[in-house]
């Protein structure tokens, strides 16, 4: 199976698989996961702080995204949009699609670390004096960050792969590339175990980072 | 220095604190004294707001709060007065994610906002005070209880409180550690800090106290010196004391 024209083959297409990785893959992961993560963050804030009116609108919203498919999601911004007059371009589309899901399940993630922080360093802020904002931005916020690490790490993760499914939609990103490949050479299992080793490499790469941020973290603060 | 006329708090049906009158004296010891669920910790942490009474009034110096009106307490009133009294908690609740010193300089830099070296130099001082200079720049989870507990005074001090509330200071920590937390308090007292503390050591109640409370049921029973109490006849109150010597 692993013949000398399968290995040529691998080869040449291990970097015509990278390059779109590093050109589309990785912003549109990093993109989506920063307006993701500042959405979960208002989120979470209107959810814990009983913000009146904003409060059922974010738990709708929260209800909507985790109970569609988000290729279905995909579908209805880049080919169900259109027939409202709005047109957008394939990479908008899924930068919109993968924030608005990483918002979603973010805001749960944050919303249960700021419930973890005891209530005993909330009334010390309090018994201090702090309003609020201040209890909020100088206790609660920084302790929930760090109990909520581990599982944002898990999102990230979960991101890079989920970008697969923007081929869907028409960005040429590496699953897309590979299919291509693999279509011209007759070669889908090669091909497809490549890109899936490519995946496994960023991956481990996030791994790596999530380790050195935790341990940081504990060294940094308790 | 603070009169507390008529207070009341209920949760749900049980009326925890009912209807309760006492003058704390500047420069003085209270004692808050009882038996579990009498209303001690609710009426301590009314005076630092974190329970907020349903009914009644709290003056400090010139100025009261009336609770129960139909305008709710403006949070900026809530806030000037916790500034004035310092709390002491039973779990020292110091914040795990900062330093000792963090911990004592985030009052006086966030809230009364000072210069953070001037708080950094006043923080060291009173670190001094509490023997524990030497551990600034550890985290709390480094420390021993009692050490914890000697921070969370600092802290409390850093604020310059015009009073200053233990809620049962040493419950959590073993014998050995608590002698290190009382000695401090002992000092607290000697040099005439306004101080009320909520506590179980019958001993260091009589050693320190200028005026004792006995609540029951969300009532005072008695109020006096130690041994006025002791004298009191109140069979209720001898059985309490004798039980905790």
């Amino acid at each position: 199976m692993l013949n000398e024209r399968v290995i040529n083959i691998l080869q040449e297409s291990f970097f015509k698989i990278l390059i779109p990785g590093i050109t589309y893959t990785i912003p549109l992961t990093l993109v989506s996961f920063a307006i993701g993560l500042f959405l979960a963050i208002l989120v979470a804030l209107v959810q814990v702080s009983n913000v009146r009116v904003l409060n059922p609108l974010v738990k709708f919203y929260v209800w909507i995204i985790r109970g569609t498919p988000l290729l279905v999601q995909m579908f209805i911004i880049f080919f169900g949009l259109p027939s409202l007059g709005i047109m957008l371009n394939s990479i908008v589309a899924a930068i919109i699609a993968f924030s608005l899901n990483v918002g979603a399940y973010a805001s749960e993630t944050l919303r249960a670390a700021i419930l973890s922080v005891p209530a005993g360093q909330i009334e010390a802020g309090s018994s201090l004096g702090m309003n609020y904002f201040q209890v909020l931005h100088r206790i609660i916020l920084p302790q929930a960050f760090k109990v909520s690490v581990p599982p944002l790490f898990n999102s990230f993760i979960s991101l890079v792969k989920d970008t697969s499914l923007a081929s869907s939609i028409t960005v040429t990103e590496m699953f897309m590339v590979s299919q291509r490949i693999a279509a011209k050479t007759y070669e889908p299992l090669a091909l497809y175990c490549e890109v899936a080793v490519i995946y496994l490499i960023f991956c481990t790469v996030l791994t790596k980072v999530q380790h050195r941020t935790e341990k940081w973290l504990k060294l940094e603060q308790g | 220095m603070l009169q507390i006329r008529n207070l009341r708090k209920k949760y749900e049906d049980l009326q925890v604190i009912n209807g309760i009158n006492v003058d704390i004296e500047s420069n003085k010891t209270t004692v808050i004294i009882g038996p579990s669920g009498s209303g001690k910790t609710t009426l301590l942490r009314s005076l630092n707001l974190l329970t907020i009474p349903d009914s009644g009034d709290i003056s400090m110096n010139d100025s009261t709060l009336h609770f129960g009106e139909k305008q709710p307490l403006q949070k900026k009133q809530i806030i000037e007065f916790r500034k004035k009294t310092g709390m002491v908690f039973q779990s020292f609740n110091l914040f795990s994610h900062r330093t000792v010193i963090e911990n004592i300089i985030e009052g006086p830099v966030t809230v009364l906002k000072k210069k953070k070296a001037e708080a950094i130099q006043e923080g060291m001082a009173l670190l001094e005070k509490v023997g524990l200079a030497e551990k600034a720049n550890q985290y709390p989870r480094q420390l021993s209880g009692g050490q914890q507990q000697r921070v969370a005074i600092a802290r409390a001090l850093a604020m310059k409180p015009e009073v200053l509330l233990f809620d049962e200071p040493t419950s959590a920590l073993d014998p050995e550690l608590e002698i290190e937390v009382l000695e401090i308090i002992r000092t607290l007292v000697k040099e005439h800090y306004t101080i009320v503390i909520v506590t179980h050591k019958m001993g260091f109640a009589k050693e320190v106290a200028d005026h004792v409370i006995f609540l029951e049921n969300g009532n005072i029973l008695e109020q006096g010196s130690f041994s006025s109490l002791c004298q009191s006849g109140n069979e209720r109150i001898n059985k309490f004391l004798t039980s905790l010597q």
